[in-house]
């Protein structure tokens, strides 16, 4: 199964039903699977704080939510992911392309990606890192811990995970 | 005035947002969802009036309170109260029913667009200027949980 194939099929078997993304050349490809899936309603953000609202909206609603993003949406969202995901108490899983990483070809993509880290940190967000493939096999259980737990996640991939840029 | 009621969400935050929660779940259950707005907070989220016109959902209201200025901060001016027009704006991003009125004729046009069972943007005109109200004490956690529990009874 293909990397974006396990990525969907998770988010189906958890029952997340509602995700909203903004591109990244990185998802391209999983962003396209999710747009095919019948089973998730599929909404494009034009600003991730923006998808999170929807996201909010979506959980109250009785929808488990998801955002696919870049990590340059960090430094959009701190606002947002304190004082609503957070301070609501509200799930969302975030999956994030970790552009400025190793393989990147555009140099102002390493600005941020200096910050990621430390900024989730300092916003005490849960952070799992995929760089081999074999690390999708992590995402079912990550899921299922940002449901129990009811707090943002976020699911940093790099180009290694996603073979090239 | 509305009083404080179950079925109220109340934002504390995250100016620009109520819309996009709206949508959101207005899209994710079946009970009409009214989305309280201001003219300031529709400009800091102008993304999503084209996001709202390309996901339909007939049982959300937009009520943009458009009274030209920044009411929470201070009443500084809005573009909306100068050559901007919300309406216009939202007509152009691919909106269908966009309603724009006087305050003194808010309820009839809520009221209207209540039993279309179309989804509506109302773009209600008034002067600005706050009502003396208190903040508001409750705790979020609290505010999402007495929501989501009216939701679901009322839901199934």
């Amino acid at each position: 199964m293909s990397v974006n194939d396990k990525i969907v099929s998770d988010l189906v078997a958890n029952k997340v039903e509602f995700v909203t993304t903004v591109p990244c050349k990185q998802l391209a490809g999983v962003i396209d699977k999710i747009d095919a899936c019948e089973d998730i309603y599929h909404i494009p953000s034009n600003k991730e704080d923006e998808g999170m609202g929807l996201c909010a909206g979506a959980f109250m609603g009785g929808k488990r939510p998801a955002i696919i993003m870049q990590n340059t949406a960090i430094g959009v969202t701190i606002n947002t992911l304190v004082t609503l995901t957070q301070y609501y108490r509200m799930p969302l899983p975030m999956l994030i392309s970790y552009r400025g990483e190793l393989g990147e070809p555009v140099a102002c993509q390493v600005e941020m990606a200096v910050h990621t880290k430390a900024l989730l940190a300092q916003l005490n967000i849960p952070t799992y890192h995929f760089h081999h493939e074999d690390d999708v096999n992590e995402f079912d259980a990550i899921l299922k811990h940002t449901f129990m737990c009811n707090k943002p996640v976020a699911i940093l991939t790099d180009a290694s995970f996603w073979k090239g840029y | 005035m509305l009083d404080d009621q179950s079925t109220n969400f109340y934002m504390l935050g995250t100016m620009g947002l109520a819309s996009s929660i709206g949508l959101g779940l207005a899209l994710s259950q079946k009970q009409k969802v009214i989305s309280i707005d201001g003219d300031g907070s529709v400009l800091t989220n102008f993304g999503t009036l084209p996001t709202i016109a390309n996901n339909v959902a007939d049982n959300f209201i937009l009520l943009i309170i458009d009274n030209g200025s920044y009411g929470s901060t201070g009443d500084q001016p809005t573009y909306a109260g100068k050559k901007t027009s919300l309406t216009a704006v939202a007509t152009a991003c691919g909106c269908d029913n966009v309603v724009e009125c006087q305050a003194e004729d808010a309820v009839q046009v809520v009221q209207a667009a209540i039993d279309s069972n179309k989804m509506t943007i109302i773009v209600c005109k008034c002067e600005s200027g706050n009502v003396k109200v208190p903040v508001i004490q409750m705790d979020p956690v609290v505010i999402r949980d007495r929501f989501m529990t009216e939701l679901s009874k009322r839901n199934s």
